[in-house]
């Protein structure tokens, strides 16, 4: 794109702001993934005006808009799906412009990073609870536009749980807000919901008015060992049964038990086929206390091998050191990892984990197996080193039947991730040729040019 | 490129970097701008496709190599152990190497090794000071016509010393009492000419401790500024000249009172290992290093009696907290003093700025790195804020004056000084 064609993005943006070096392009080419597709351009804008000054540019010029924060995605939904177009980086627009501690709400640009809006609501006693593990190297777009979870979400619900409201730049650059700081509201479809998870396809988030709650005072955590899957599961289902809700309800199989004790050396055992990590959060420490113990009481009744309650913050950090161990195990074990986000219903935890090991066996590469128990989603891990080819090949046939091994007992393809680039192969399986329809129909609505992400979210022979 | 191969990192030194993003969020750098070239993962990425060809070595792409701070928070932080403020000194290398800049040979090679050459070029600076018309400046509010950039480096002189330090410190200075521990002092360039009175209460506080302190007067510069600008081949030869002279001394440990010569010092061994005459030699020299804090900490040390009211921070230095994982060690000298009452710096381990000559290079980005540091440095309410390095302590200096607070830059050694000799007078 020669200066001429860009100068009016230099006069919305400014100058510092256009960014067409090959070394800029460069390393707006990938995101969280293996993927990587060089844009024209990248902009970063530093308001919602100009995001609508560059968009009604874009859809004049045809110029397709890939919107992006941190680039922390592991759907590759924020590069280009083909070299060239804009990518609009969002990164600059990070104010915090408002804590309502009256209404518990809170409205911020999309560029802030999740874990600044956490500290800043906290500091006055609110608490913004959804807590991606990109927690401080991702944006509150993204988390929205891809309706990130956690390991909290179990308790608390995910990103879009919290959307009140957003200000949205349509594809021609009319700037569109919704909701409002009323919790309830049914005037009208709920837009809301339909740009949340929507990556960027259908509009461009630059704000966001979020529901905040309390902040939890309390919190109390246990590691229980099974010897058997089957168990963890059954636990699982008990724990909720009894009304207790858990903020958090961590399993890591003996894949992952293995890796973390061969790279870290922890001392956990590794005869056992599941560990299941449990923390109670609230308002009040002797509820906490007694939901926790409760908990502890239904793993000891269900099989558990043995159940640790820490006493202290200290104990607290050490059983929790098992699960944050995780990434830099894997780390240790193979040069690459491939982590998918399947999710199933809860109950099919063992049978799920049981193909997964099927496929892993059948491949001869392992794959290692953790995720959020209380909500059926696991992170599937396959090691391998990309440097040989015949292992890459053998990853995209084991990705696909995961997916497989997910759809067959009622799962989804991803929990948390979204579709991006990645699964766009898929769709079809996945949700069937109606709801593509219907989803196609909404975005042949909103973005009748494509010009926005455009092919993300869709099967790969569909046009939009 | 010459017929000479270049010298590379290793392949694993890129490769394998998973693209997660989470050095994004403790880089000072992306966090002011916001920009992924001027991030860890960004400069990675830029090192990989340069060195693969897919991206030629421009003056652009080597620009950013030289943009990073290296304060290695991303090096300390990466779950796959890349170490992207290792790597882009690797690459400054790489780039030095294909295309060599005169001008680094003469200053890193000739005049910054040699500390008779380094005072005399500081000379000016001493007598800017001594003929008092630095205090005339001063109070005439000249410093304040000079350009924002010159009056920041003006500002970020110390009050300088009459004369450098190696002039006038004995080459061994006798333990107070029973001498139980004998140690080999490395001045550093910088204390030696800019902070000489702070090291001279290091040799101080040494010796009242039991320590018989031998100062070489005919060491070379630590090799870090040849480091950071790519001369990897300089700072061998300084490493080689310095291994000797300390070896000749027969010392038990070698104390320095700079985080970034201590840094660097205890790098020789990993940096000559591939050398069959010095790798021994080197790992042996590297084992006796310590920051003088540190070894303070190993020995026991006298309580001082003296009394200091005051409430003060400490800011750790890179190359300390995260160079030698030193970072109990000077708070505990600290608690030490009785009276002294110590409040912790928010984000104390986030990098000031100094980042070497970065203050220098990149003025803006190093102001707008100290801007953070200041508030988070006017929100203790400290009257004196300590940090054991002298780039840390110049850059300090100058945004507190910048900023119009009144805060005192000391090193932590200094106080304990200053607390035994307040005993004293008493």
């Amino acid at each position: 794109m020669n200066t001429k064609t860009i100068q009016p993005l230099i006069q919305i943006a400014g100058k510092n702001h256009v960014l067409t070096s090959p070394e800029d392009l460069a390393v707006y080419s990938y995101d969280g993934t293996f993927a990587e597709c060089t844009p024209e351009l990248v902009v970063l804008p530093g308001s919602t005006d100009e995001v609508s000054q560059i968009i009604a540019w874009a859809a004049k010029a045809r110029v397709p808009v890939i919107t992006r924060g941190m680039g922390s995605g592991l759907a590759a939904g924020s590069i280009p799906l083909v070299p060239g177009g804009l990518v609009l980086s969002l990164t600059r627009m990070n104010r915090i412009l408002e804590i309502d501690t009256g209404n518990a709400a809170a409205r911020a640009e999309a560029g802030v990073v999740t874990s600044d809006l956490q500290a800043a609501v906290e500091a006055v006693g609110l608490f913004y609870p959804p807590d991606p593990s990109s927690i401080r190297h991702s944006t509150l777009g993204g988390n929205i536009a891809c309706n990130a979870g956690g390991p909290r979400c179990l308790k608390y619900g995910v990103t879009g749980d919290y959307v009140l409201g957003l200000t949205v730049v349509l594809a021609d650059g009319r700037i569109l807000k919704t909701g409002g700081k009323p919790i309830k509201d049914v005037t009208g479809y709920d837009l809301n919901g339909l740009f949340t998870g929507s990556e960027g396809t259908l509009g461009v988030i630059t704000e966001a008015l979020l529901r905040l709650t309390a902040k939890p005072s309390a919190a109390r955590t246990a590691l229980a060992e099974f010897a058997s899957l089957t168990d963890a599961s059954r636990t699982v289902n008990a724990i909720l049964r009894a009304g207790i809700v858990p903020a958090t309800l961590e399993l890591m199989d003996q894949t992952a038990i293995t890796c973390i004790e061969e790279a870290m050396h922890l001392g956990l055992a590794t005869d056992v086929e599941a560990l299941l990590l449990i923390e109670t959060d609230g308002a009040e420490s002797a509820t906490v206390e007694r939901d926790l113990e409760a908990a502890a009481r239904i793993c000891q009744a269900n099989g558990a091998r043995s159940v640790k309650v820490a006493k202290d913050e200290t104990e607290r950090a050490n059983l929790w050191k098992a699960r944050r161990s995780i990434s830099p195990a894997l780390a240790r074990q193979a040069p690459n990892k491939l982590g998918e986000d399947i999710t199933v219903p809860r109950e099919a935890i063992p049978e799920v984990v049981g193909r997964l090991r099927a496929i892993s066996a059948k491949y001869g590469l392992p794959i290692v197996i953790f995720g959020h128990a209380g909500d059926g989603n696991l992170h599937p891990n396959i090691l391998f080193d990309k440097r040989q080819a015949a292992q890459w090949e053998k990853v995209e046939q084991m990705v696909a039947e995961i997916f497989d091994a997910s759809l067959a007992v009622g799962g989804t393809l991803s929990g948390e991730h979204g579709v991006g680039r990645l699964k766009r192969p898929y769709l079809v399986k996945a949700l069937g040729p109606l709801s593509i329809e219907v989803q196609r129909a909404i975005k042949q609505a909103l973005d009748p040019l494509n010009i926005l992400n455009p092919g993300k979210m869709f099967p790969e022979d569909s046009p939009a | 490129m010459g017929a000479m191969a270049v010298e590379k990192p290793e392949e694993n030194a890129y490769l394998n970097c998973i693209r997660c993003g989470l050095c994004l969020a403790v880089c000072p750098t992306y966090r002011e701008y916001l920009k992924e070239t001027v991030s860890p993962r960004g400069r990675v990425a830029l090192a990989r496709k340069g060195l693969d060809g897919e991206l030629a070595l421009s003056p652009n792409l080597v620009e950013q190599m030289y943009n990073c701070f290296a304060c290695m928070a991303c090096n300390e932080l990466c779950p796959v152990g890349i170490r992207p403020a290792e790597l882009v000194l690797s690459m400054r290398h790489v780039a030095e190497q294909i295309a060599p800049s005169k001008f680094k040979t003469a200053l890193f090679g000739g005049l910054i090794p040699f500390a008779g050459r380094m005072e005399l070029a500081t000379l000016p600076l001493r007598l800017y000071e001594g003929f008092g018309i630095r205090r005339l400046v001063y109070w005439l509010g000249l410093q304040r016509l000079l350009p924002a950039y010159f009056r920041d480096l003006e500002a970020m002189l110390p009050r300088l010393p009459q004369r450098p330090l190696r002039q006038s410190l004995p080459r061994v200075t006798p333990a107070t009492g029973e001498t139980r521990y004998r140690v080999g002092f490395f001045l550093g360039c910088a204390q030696n000419v800019l902070f000489a009175d702070e090291s001279r209460s290091t040799v101080r506080v040494l010796a009242r401790n039991g320590c018989q302190v031998t100062t070489p007067p005919d060491i070379q510069c630590c090799g870090m500024p040849a480091r950071g600008y790519g001369r990897m081949d300089l700072v061998k030869g300084q490493a080689r000249h310095n291994i000797a002279v300390f070896e000749r001394l027969a010392v038990d440990v070698i104390v320095t009172d700079c985080a970034t010569c201590g840094s660097t010092l205890k790098e020789y061994g990993a940096l000559l290992a591939g050398e069959p005459e010095w790798a021994e030699r080197a790992a042996a020299f590297s084992r006796k290093v310590r920051d003088v804090s540190e070894f303070l900490g190993e020995i026991p040390l006298e309580k001082p009696q003296g009394q200091m009211a005051a409430r003060v921070t400490y800011h750790d230095p890179c190359h300390l907290r995260r160079g030698q994982q030193v970072w109990k060690q000077p708070r505990s000298l600290l608690k030490l003093i009785d009276g002294l009452e110590l409040v912790e710096l928010p984000e104390s381990n986030w990098c000031c700025g100094s980042a070497g000559s970065q203050l220098i290079t990149h003025p803006q980005t190093s102001r707008k790195v100290m801007d953070r540091k200041m508030a988070n440095l006017a929100g203790t309410g400290a009257s004196v804020v300590a940090s054991g390095c002298p780039g840390c302590q110049m850059q300090l200096q100058a945004g507190i004056r910048r900023h119009g607070l009144k805060v005192r830059v000391v090193h932590p050694v200094t106080l304990l000084d200053e607390a035994y000799e307040a005993a004293n007078e008493h």
